[in-house]
């Protein structure tokens, strides 16, 4: 649909090189001019591209006409709503931002709810009990939801208390020190330092 | 004893890192599928109109319960839902399963044409235009089966198409279980 809208450029496909060119292609296509009229890059017909890209840019709000709410203080409830409810088909995404049919039902469902006088919690629920807490992407604080909320901290405090063991461990034997070297050690130790290779003489 | 416990700590961290990409890229495991809610529970309260301009009988939330029934959410514009179609003709012509339909976002003109094409199996259908019956049923896309039985409780929900080998040893098991 929109390549219709571009200009025509050469030829749909790769147009083959002989057989012995083919390794070389790369090689010729950076040194060795003049290039196939539609691989000399950006021209007059580029600039008709960047023209309509920009305004396919701005036809996308014109599109957007989805019924807001008169009221700016509900309208601007209902936009912080749907920026915490996931779209269930998009699932990374929360139905202020999708553009799937579903997640556009649900937030003319959210405008609908507010403008009928639900509280948001209201909204929520209602949105819950259809979809679960999935919908939400701060879920609710439950038994079942504890493991979510406390885990990271609990994998934080396990950590912290690791370390502080390790740390205390490590302080109570650098506290003592090292035994000293008996004299057979300490023999040794001379003899390794005099016949190091970067001390000769 | 400390110190051989440290010794063990990588490997439990590394079972626990492996159970979980296990599970994680599992092919047969579906990221998409979202767990419902509305598993054990009541059919939720609709009323839906039949397709305009059709024959076949309305749908609303008291046509079901009585009897096991299959309520399948359909559109003509839905690819998915025309591979499916031949299995839900079979099962309510065949197997005699009472089957219905809920015609989600689709012009009736079109549902219609697609229905005298393919073959009707559903024994009541609500044409759900708005789409909001569809999100009483916590839909996310066409088609999507629920089992709903004798009480009116939906005891199974099936997201996207319904295959033969899933209709065999799936669906059917519960139909049967549930009868």
């Amino acid at each position: 649909m929109i390549t219709s809208l571009l200009p025509r450029k050469g030829p749909p496909h790769p147009v083959p090189l002989p057989p012995g060119e083919r390794g070389r292609k790369l090689h010729r296509r950076h040194s060795i001019a003049p290039l196939p009229s539609w691989e000399r890059g950006w021209g007059e017909g580029a600039a008709r591209t960047l023209l309509l890209l920009v305004a396919l840019l701005l036809a996308a709000p014109a599109l957007a006409q989805e019924p807001r709410l008169e009221d700016p203080a509900l309208e601007a409830r209902a936009r912080e709503l749907q920026r915490e409810i996931r779209c269930v088909v998009c699932q990374n995404e929360s139905i202020d931002s999708s553009q799937a049919g579903i997640a556009r039902d649900l937030r003319l469902l959210v405008r609908e709810r507010l403008a009928a006088g639900d509280s948001d919690d209201e909204v929520r629920h209602f949105l819950v009990a259809r979809y679960g807490d999935y919908v939400l992407f701060r879920p609710p604080l439950r038994p079942g939801t504890w493991l979510l909320w406390f885990g990271p901290g609990l994998v934080l405090l396990l950590g912290a208390g690791g370390l502080a063991l390790a740390l205390r461990r490590h302080r109570r034997r650098g506290a003592a020190g090292p035994a000293p070297l008996d004299p057979e050690e300490q023999r040794r130790l001379e003899a390794l330092l005099r016949d190091e290779p970067g001390r000769k003489a | 004893m400390l110190k051989r416990l440290l010794f063990v700590l990588p490997l439990a961290v590394f079972a626990v890192g492996a159970a979980f990409l296990y599970w994680g890229l599992n092919p047969e495991r579906n990221p998409a599928a979202i767990p419902s809610v509305l598993i054990d529970q009541p059919v939720p309260a609709f009323a839906l109109p039949p397709i305009e301009g059709s024959s076949w009988p309305e749908l609303s939330s008291a046509d079901l319960g009585g009897e096991v029934t299959l309520v399948n959410v359909f559109a003509s514009w839905c690819l998915p839902c025309r591979a499916e179609h031949p299995l839900l003709v079979d099962l309510a012509e065949r197997r005699g399963v009472k089957v219905v339909g809920i015609n989600y976002k689709d012009a009736p003109e079109d549902a219609i044409a697609w229905l005298q094409e393919l073959g009707n199996p559903y024994a009541a259908i609500g044409a759900d235009r708005e789409g909001r019956a569809g999100i009483d049923w916590g839909i996310s896309g066409v088609p999507e089966t629920f089992v709903v039985d004798r009480e009116g409780t939906i005891r199974y929900r099936h997201v996207g198409p319904i295959h033969a080998v899933e209709l065999e040893e799936l669906i059917l098991p519960i139909l049967e279980r549930l009868r």
